[in-house]
């Protein structure tokens, strides 16, 4: 083709130099991110009330016996180190989905009410109907989707406006809130554990059994959700250009909510909503990694990495040990008034 | 360079609700040509470059594309041979100008497939075709309206589609880039054979820059032809419902529309 006006033309191999160069800046931080998780990951085994030396941990973890490492790390520390990490996963690329297809961050499921109806239906299903294992999640899958259904026809006028969704969903998620408050108000046994769980998101006494279904969730759906990756970004242009450029849209969405509600149902239904991680995670990566680049896997990472520093803190570093959601809450509401505060000064972009 | 694609519309109704905007119309574009659609607002005419991009489903009637249903077609396929530049598009935050220009290449990418040669070339073509070579590393929230405009056209043109439909591109605009908008569309049409559909605001402007003037008022062609048969005073007051004059343009030949308001006219000219 012949240039249509008379200006310099960037050579090819310019334009893909300087693709590459924009590229790098996010490879690095998924490098160093991977690296973080994986140290955090090794020092949750590691270090606690008592600790045991790596070798011991490697040990147990390739199946041999240790006394007194056995039990601890196997049984205790492993299980809640690998759903802190997994549950991380879930909740940042569920985050970073609805974060990145509505164009907003505030309309993330922890802060729309669809982490709020997964957690309902999870303390529901055990306390009202003695569910167990998969049918908990299965049953916060079913209603996470009801809830992302209900916000979207209630939200649903000539076309989806961003804000009237984002303010039914708060809404929303605040009955559902007293729904799971409640329920655990009027179980037989009353356990304070149980309830922090599913109001704020706690790891405290997780198993196997609780952390095998995340970890097949995520294995299932993450795939799912990276290979509509490229369609996602496309979103980001408006529905009419996307469309243009030969993404079809519906499909899309209806894929990566589907998707994406599954990876925060399953989650929720093991770990609780743990407060304001989905909600964090796109935008902390989006400050590392810097904008205009897709930010699914910085996002999952930087989910995974709050959520195992988090529960680390909450477990050692005050006297009591608070559940992870209440040290991820406590960072949370700060970042979402000032987030707020600055979309009031931006004239409602965020 | 094109083997001239053919776009027609055949009978085509569309609507909103129970509201019919666009009612039994038919449209054949000139290939290889610059076509620009006119009439009042709410008349159906951005509706209907929404449907022939297949955005919205026809109740009745056709789009074809080289005599294949639009609405049929998969969506990539049709995305390589027909462009849409809508009239909002939204820049993603902070977005680098070349990396949304690279956005348009979308169709041409396979789920899994690599950033090819074929892409980057594509890229550095629009950017020069658009003169934005300058600000290809530039934040997209950095550009002006008119800076803006040429990056969103330029990343149509990375689609590297034979047909292109731009829904009020010159809206917003002052009005040396409008014509500087308009100016880069027909180099377009004229070196690379693009043929070019366009909803325009502007009688004026459509006058100048089209080949072929569609005329719509109530979801009907009222005239469709050459800009001199197609914009009359007649034709102004059933579309528009505006007296005016019509006189030859001189800078340009073609016809100018003078409106006759009710303040400021001197009766002797009317």
């Amino acid at each position: 083709m012949t240039a249509l006006l008379d200006t310099p033309t960037l050579d090819t191999d310019v334009v893909a130099r300087n693709r590459i160069r924009r590229g790098r800046r996010r490879r690095i931080v998924i490098a160093v991110l991977t690296l973080l998780v994986v140290a955090a990951f090794a020092a949750s085994l590691v270090f606690g009330k008592t600790n045991y030396p790596p070798s011991d941990v490697l040990r147990v973890i390739l199946g041999h016996d240790v006394p007194g490492a056995s039990f601890t790390v196997g049984r205790l520390r492993l299980p809640r180190a690998v759903l802190a990490v997994v549950a991380g996963i879930c909740f940042g690329l569920g985050g970073i989905t609805f974060q990145t297809m509505l164009r907003n961050p505030l309309a993330s499921p922890d802060i729309i009410g669809i982490s709020s109806g997964a957690s309902a239906a999870a303390a529901f299903a055990i306390i009202v109907l003695s569910l167990g294992g998969t049918q908990v999640s299965v049953f916060a899958i079913v209603v996470g989707l009801g809830v992302a259904l209900l916000i979207y026809a209630l939200s649903f006028r000539s076309g989806v406006a961003g804000t009237r969704l984002i303010l039914i969903g708060i809404g929303i998620a605040a009955m559902l809130d007293s729904v799971t408050a409640y329920l655990l108000s009027t179980a037989g046994a009353w356990d304070m554990q149980e309830a922090m769980r599913w109001l704020t998101g706690s790891l405290n006494g997780v198993g196997w059994s609780a952390t095998l279904p995340v970890v097949v969730a995520l294995v299932v759906l993450g795939p799912v959700l990276l290979l509509q990756n490229r369609n996602l970004a496309m979103l980001q242009l408006g529905d009419d250009a996307a469309q243009a450029l030969g993404v079809r849209v519906e499909r899309t969405r209806i894929i990566a909510i589907v998707a994406a509600v599954g990876l925060i149902a399953f989650a929720t239904a093991a770990a609780g909503p743990i407060a304001f991680v989905a909600f964090l995670s796109g935008p902390i990566a989006a400050r590392i990694v810097g904008q205009g680049v897709s930010l699914v896997i910085p996002a999952a990472l930087v989910g995974s990495l709050l959520v195992l520093v988090a529960d680390f803190c909450g477990q050692y570093l005050f006297d009591t040990r608070y559940p992870v959601g209440v040290v991820t809450g406590a960072l949370g509401a700060p970042f979402l008034v000032y987030l707020i505060i600055r979309s009031n000064r931006a004239g409602g972009s965020l | 360079m094109t083997d001239a694609h053919t776009l027609v519309v055949e009978n085509l109704e569309l609507g909103y609700g129970n509201r019919t905007v666009v009612d039994g119309l038919d449209l054949a574009v000139p290939p290889g040509r610059i076509t620009c659609i006119v009439g009042a607002n709410a008349c159906g005419k951005s509706t209907l470059l929404r449907s022939m991009s297949r955005l919205l489903a026809p109740r009745r009637g056709h789009v074809l594309l080289d005599g294949k249903d639009v609405h049929r077609l998969p969506a990539k396929q049709l995305a390589r041979t027909l462009g849409l530049l809508p009239q909002t598009p939204i820049a993603p935050d902070g977005i680098v100008v070349a990396d949304l220009v690279g956005r348009g290449r979308h169709p041409h990418q396979r789920v899994l497939s690599r950033w090819s040669r074929d892409d980057d070339a594509a890229v550095a073509d629009a950017l020069a075709a658009t003169a934005t070579t300058e600000l290809a590393e530039r934040s997209v929230d950095e550009l002006s309206g008119g800076q803006r405009q040429r990056v969103w056209i330029a990343m149509a043109l990375a689609q590297q589609t034979e047909v292109l439909l731009l829904d009020e591109p010159t809206t917003y605009l002052d009005i040396n880039h409008q014509v500087e908008v308009l100016d880069l569309l027909t180099d377009l049409n004229r070196s690379r054979g693009t043929t070019i559909v366009m909803v325009l605001h502007d009688l004026n402007l459509a006058a100048r820059y089209a080949d072929h003037l569609v005329a719509i008022a109530g979801g009907r062609i009222h005239a469709v032809g050459d800009p001199a048969e197609v914009l009359t005073t007649e034709t102004v007051q059933a579309v528009f419902g505006l007296t005016s004059r019509v006189i030859d343009d001189p800078v340009s030949g073609r016809p100018l529309v003078l409106p006759v308001g009710r303040y400021h006219v001197d009766d002797v000219t009317v």
